[in-house]
């Protein structure tokens, strides 16, 4: 309850107000924005000075101002969809059918309406600016045959609504394909406005970019589609068409230059203003905020550093103060003396207890979350084994397929069901913490794979449907894939109602009906794999599972950062020796960590190397950060060992780290 | 302010320095202690007849082969993969046969008018008219550097270990505690202006290539000769290139990279493989950056008679015009206070020195001095020697300040012309306390004949510093200066010269400014 009452306190007080500070901006980055618009869609080679006086008399009239006042609108809206929907871990999705889930998902689909109306009314706009041909929807005209005046339907306009609906929606569904609501951090702090100005062509470039690609996607669905809005506008509307002119769903109609350019001049104007609020909101909510590390009133401990960092909700919060940490263990040697300080009646260090223990159990999270993952992958391997009935059949029909010889479908099936749950438990909202997917609770992973069948049809039908489930159940989810129910999520009758009446049989010793249900289920999948369609929506997507187990590394990075530099510092700084008592528990934690890391990286499927990312708006941090964490947790492990040196033999930690240690010492990790 | 009429006379012919002892420089005959200065296995020669350099004509194989079976449509889809817009159209322009006429004369007219706003560029900034190798050895830190055997050439931060780039475009890297030299080749791996190991890592390596920037992966461990080129992460940026300059941040975190032909210095996360540039009009490009060891302060010389200085924290710079010239090199005290440099036409050593903001306020941008202090003087200084006159002093190449903060090398350019005006080192001791001054210590002197190249000390030397040296004649050595520290050992344990001692600065950097005045 009380957290709840704090995350109302950041939100409101903070969050907010950056977000209505960047819907600010953007809406006084409109103007301008609008006059280049104005500029560019009147813009005539041959009469230079006719065109900058009709953009002036254009920019003042009435209709100009109330077009814009309807776009102040649009920003607005889109500034607060951002705000709704930004997230800082993002939702990877780790199959085409969890794909799918996403984007038919309810509030997805709230998204792409209102993205989809949107992009209407500022097509409207635009082609109210324009005018010429496209202003209005319907006009005069006369009947072919007998002469006397009737409403006719102007497609132009038409065409221009529709485009402006398409490219609102087609820009929704890229961004959920591409993550574009994932807010990420800059590894270099700079001041708002450069930055702002640094990425401004790459939004120029991007959105002119984009339009291209939406408006030729556009013109081919109106070539095929077109007559279909256009005959039930006519029939709503009671307007007719006139034979005069022609279609525009025609080659020769859609062959148009200046109809052409009118439509991607538009569409870049469109993506332009919005690709420009997120990233208003981006540099704004992303911006530094500097929490107190400790205060000296007590109403205001909850805003303090070590109070904040252990809250979990929400992630924005948690991410600036570990970002907020990170940086004041670098560069600010007062606030660091602050951290090392004890208290003032007791002399504990709470700070420094508070903070080094929320960042020992990020650390430890991760760790446990890796350790599991790679315990699905071998444990699969020896449940395998266990009968020998099915792994002849799985080997003979390994070389039958044809479509699973690159990846055999029992691993690709497997990896994508903890990513997928994993990411959905991380839009679950409030009820799901960092720590969600993976609880440290050790119990056993080899128990009872039967008592997990029982479960298992629950919890298949959840992981696309939104339902939030409880950790325990989740955690349990990458094991079932192991032992029986690959096919039920295929949502094949057979196997969950027989996998049912055996929920006492012990996996060590199986019986005739276990070997025959689990060569049923063999077939069964195998029979699936082959179907081109079903493989196609459950293949794993490349990498993506890993991508998803490192969804929310930067919260890691960070806390190694700021714990490896405050045990630097403590070198010097810490007086009373405050780091001292937990600096065996964090080279410990850290080396467990590095050995999770170094394993996971070599699973076959890791790749070594980042792929590389072609500069765009959509960030693609998500994907690098595995090996950024790898990266900064080696660093972290040798700045304290180069700041420590040989008295790091003196510190009390378990024989195989100190020989891992020793290896740090000498350089040759 | 100290001159080099202070200095020890250089050394007669075929004497050649070997150590600092007792406050000294002590030199031997050339041929006797060679056998003894090469016992050590960090001693290297690389003559230059053993290099297999191949003849660079690969830059465009179009001319071997006979294109012209092709139909427009793909030669204009290759000159536009290959040249860009300006290739679209000199492939248009020049094949006027098949095209319509007004498309080749616009297309003409186009590039004629490109031209003639790149010369007006061009005419701007000089140097962007030069080829890429030129330009890399117009703006080098070594003397000379397509002439160079030895192009670049790093220690380890933490280890005795360094690598070696050689004019094979080739780096060899040499430990001694391990038998094995690996040597790293890449198909992208041309013409190396600069290397330098990532700090609080023991393995990779940044390459500053023709082209990209490469960062290997050598496993201190494997026993491999020829790590595969799959251990080497690329990076490279549109424009972004030739690469003359790098700099890792000395957290290890981040790596910075400049290009004469871009005015962006690009901030790498190398892990990530993705770049932030810090985009600054004026100058016309970025020539040279050096970190500071503090980690707080960048260093970035640009083309034009200007330089700046970024400060690490918020990625602000401070813009300092130069009256003369470009600054050619530089170098930060170890505690990154004061910044030496020198500029391009001149022969002094200029010192600005900055005091950080007090300490815990959030304004990132450090106050500094307004106006730069000369230090040293190295104006042509005439030395009395056995073998005739020897005129010392003009121009400075590059300036390397020891780890400790206690000596300062400073290699003068010379005349490759006149025989009595050699290339040479002159090594000064510095002090900080009471007032900062150079003092000096003498020349460093190699085999007659050799003229140093290239210089670096030795990032943590526990006995005073060492300076290596690359020399013309392919030779690498080493020139130990013994001292005991002035100050306590300011180093960590085991020697990280990147521990912040915000505590160890002296206090009376307040009243700097007086000490130009104070010494001259």
């Amino acid at each position: 309850m009380f957290s709840t009452e704090q995350s109302c306190w950041f939100v409101r007080k903070v969050i907010c107000w950056r977000a209505a500070a960047s819907i600010a901006w953007a809406v006084l980055l409109l103007p301008p924005t609008t006059a280049v618009f104005v500029i560019l869609s009147k813009f005539s080679l041959l009469h230079p000075i006719q065109t900058i006086s009709e953009c002036l008399s254009l920019l003042t009239s009435a209709s100009t101002i109330f077009s814009f006042i309807l776009l102040c609108g649009v920003i607005l809206i889109i500034g607060f969809l951002n705000l709704e929907y930004y997230t800082v871990i993002p939702t990877i999705a780790c199959s085409k059918i969890a794909l799918l889930g996403q984007l038919l998902h309810p509030r997805q689909f709230v998204n792409s309406l209102v993205h989809c109306i949107m992009g209407m009314v500022v097509a409207w706009c635009c082609a109210l600016t324009i005018g010429f041909r496209y202003e209005t929807l319907g006009y005069q005209c006369t009947h072919p045959s007998d002469g006397h005046p009737q409403m006719c339907l102007n497609e132009y306009h038409l065409v221009f609504l529709l485009a402006g609906a398409f490219v609102g929606f087609s820009h929704s569904l890229l961004g959920v394909i591409h993550n574009m609501n994932y807010v990420s951090f800059q590894t270099v702090q700079q001041y708002k406005y450069l930055r702002f100005k640094g990425s401004l062509p790459l939004v120029v470039k991007c959105s002119a970019i984009q339009a291209l690609y939406s408006v030729r996607n556009y013109i081919v669905v109106y070539f095929f589609l077109g007559y279909i809005p256009r005959a039930w506008i006519c029939k709503t509307l009671n307007l007719h068409l006139n034979s005069s002119v022609h279609a525009l769903d025609s080659i020769t109609g859609l062959l148009d230059l200046s109809l052409l350019y009118h439509l991607w001049i538009s569409a870049t104007f469109l993506l332009f203003t919005w690709y420009m609020t997120l990233l208003l909101f981006r540099i704004f909510v992303t911006e530094v905020y500097s929490f107190p590390v400790q205060s000296s009133f007590t109403e205001d401990a909850h805003q303090c550093l070590p109070k904040v960092v252990t809250d979990k909700q929400p992630m924005i919060l948690k991410f600036l103060a570990l970002q907020d940490l990170a940086l004041l263990s670098q560069h600010s040697p007062s606030r660091r003396s602050e951290v090392f300080s004890l208290s003032q009646p007791g002399g504990h260090p709470h700070n420094w207890n508070a903070i080094s223990k929320e960042c020992m159990s990020l650390l430890a999270d991760l760790t446990q979350r890796l350790v599991a993952y790679h315990d699905t992958v071998a444990t699969n391997g020896r449940a395998k084994s266990l009968s020998s009935g099915s792994e002849r059949t799985s080997s003979e029909t390994s070389v039958t397929s044809g479509t699973e010889d690159l990846m055999s479908p029992r691993p690709t099936l497997l990896m994508k069901t903890p990513a997928s749950v994993f990411a959905r438990s991380v839009i679950g909202g409030p009820q799901s913490p960092l720590t969600a997917p993976f609880t440290p609770d050790l119990d056993s992973p080899f128990a009872s794979p039967a008592l997990r069948r029982l479960t298992a049809p629950v919890e298949q039908c959840s992981p696309w449907h939104g339902t939030v489930q409880s950790p325990h159940i989740m955690r349990r989810v990458p094991k079932l894939w192991s032992t029986s129910t690959d096919s039920q999520v295929n949502g094949s009758p057979p196997p969950s109602p027989a996998s049912v009446p055996s929920p006492k049989q012990e996996p060590s010793k199986p019986s005739f009906l276990t070997q025959f249900l689990q060569n049923k289920k063999e077939q069964v999948k195998n029979f699936l794999a082959k179907r081109v369609l079903i493989m196609y929506l459950f293949n794993k997507l490349p990498e993506a599972s890993s991508q998803a187990l490192f969804a929310d590394s930067q919260a890691h990075i960070w806390a190694l950062e700021g714990l490896s530099y405050l045990v630097q510092a403590s070198f010097t700084e810490d007086q009373f020796g405050v780091v001292q008592t937990t600096l065996p528990r964090i080279l410990n934690s850290m080396l467990v960590l590095q050995d999770a890391v170094d394993r996971h990286f070599k699973l076959p499927h890791a790749s070594s190397k980042p792929i590389r990312s072609t500069s765009s708006i959509t960030d693609s941090t998500y994907k690098t950060l595995r090996f950024a964490l790898r990266a900064t947790l080696k660093t972290a492990i040798y700045r304290i060992t180069t700041t420590f040196g040989d008295h790091l033999n003196a510190v009390q930690i378990a024989a195989e780290h100190r020989k891992r240690l020793q290896q740090f010492l000498e350089y040759k990790e | 302010m100290c001159s080099l009429a202070l200095f020890p006379p250089p050394l007669p012919s075929g004497q050649t320095t070997l150590c600092e002892s007792n406050n000294e420089l002590l030199s031997g005959i050339n041929t006797e202690h060679r056998s003894k200065q090469d016992s050590g296995p960090l001693s290297l020669y690389f003559p230059r007849e053993s290099l297999k350099l191949h003849s660079r004509t690969e830059s465009s194989s179009k001319a071997a082969f006979l294109d012209h079976s092709e139909t427009l449509w793909m030669r204009s889809a290759a000159a536009w993969r290959d040249g860009g817009f300006t290739g679209l159209l000199d492939e248009i322009t020049n094949s006027h046969t098949e095209v319509p006429k007004w498309l080749s004369v616009s297309s003409g007219c186009i590039l004629a008018l490109l031209r003639w706003v790149s010369s007006f560029h061009g005419s701007l900034f000089p140097h962007l008219t030069l080829s890429s190798e030129d330009m890399i050895a117009e703006f080098s830190q070594l003397l000379n550097w397509s002439d160079c055997v030895v192009r670049a050439f790093a220690w380890h931060p933490h280890t005795d270990k360094f690598a070696v780039a050689l004019m094979d475009d080739s780096i060899k890297i040499y430990n001694p505690k391990s038998a094995t030299t690996p040597t790293l080749k890449h198909r992208l791996q041309r013409s190396v202006a600069a290397v330098q190991w990532k700090p609080l890592c023991a393995s990779a390596l940044a390459v500053a290539c023709q082209n990209c920037l490469l960062v290997w992966h050598v496993d201190p461990c494997s026993l491999s000769t020829r790590p595969s080129s799959g251990c080497a992460q690329v990076l490279s940026h549109p424009g972004h290139s030739p690469v003359t300059s790098i700099a890792w941040s000395p957290s290890g975190s981040l790596l910075v990279s400049a290009s004469p032909m871009d005015t962006a210095i690009m901030v790498w996360d190398v892990a990530a493989e993705s770049c932030i540039a810090l985009q600054r009009v004026g100058g016309g490009g970025v020539t040279f950056l050096s970190w500071s060891p503090d980690g707080s302060h960048i260093l970035a010389s640009t083309p034009a008679a200007l330089f700046r200085v970024w400060e690490t924290r918020m990625w602000t710079c401070e813009r300092w015009p130069c009256v003369k010239g470009r600054c050619q090199s530089g170098c930060w005290s170890p505690d990154g206070s004061r910044l030496l440099f020198s500029v391009q036409g001149e022969t002094v050593i200029y010192a600005l020195t900055f005091t950080d903001s007090p300490a815990g306020l959030p304004r990132g941008s450090s106050t500094g001095p307004h106006a730069a202090a000369v230090v040293a003087d190295l104006s042509e200084t005439t030395f009395n020697t056995l073998d005739g006159d020897i005129i010392v002093g003009g121009e400075i190449q590059s300036l390397a300040w020891d780890p400790r903060g206690e000596r300062l090398a400073a290699l003068l350019k010379g005349d490759p012309l006149a025989a009595d005006r050699p290339a040479i080192i002159a090594v000064f001791k510095t002090r900080a306390t009471p007032i900062f001054e150079l003092l000096p210590c003498g020349f460093v002197q190699g085999e007659p004949g050799a003229e140093p190249r290239l210089m670096q000390f030795h990032p943590n030397f526990r006995q005073g510093a060492l300076l290596t040296v690359c020399w013309s004649n392919g030779r690498i050595t080493h020139v130990p200066f013994y001292f005991l520290s002035a100050g306590i050992p300011s180093l960590g344990v085991s020697g990280s010269p990147s521990l912040p001692r915000p505590q160890e600065r002296p206090v009376d950097f307040a009243n700097q400014s007086l000490f130009t005045e104070l010494i001259s």
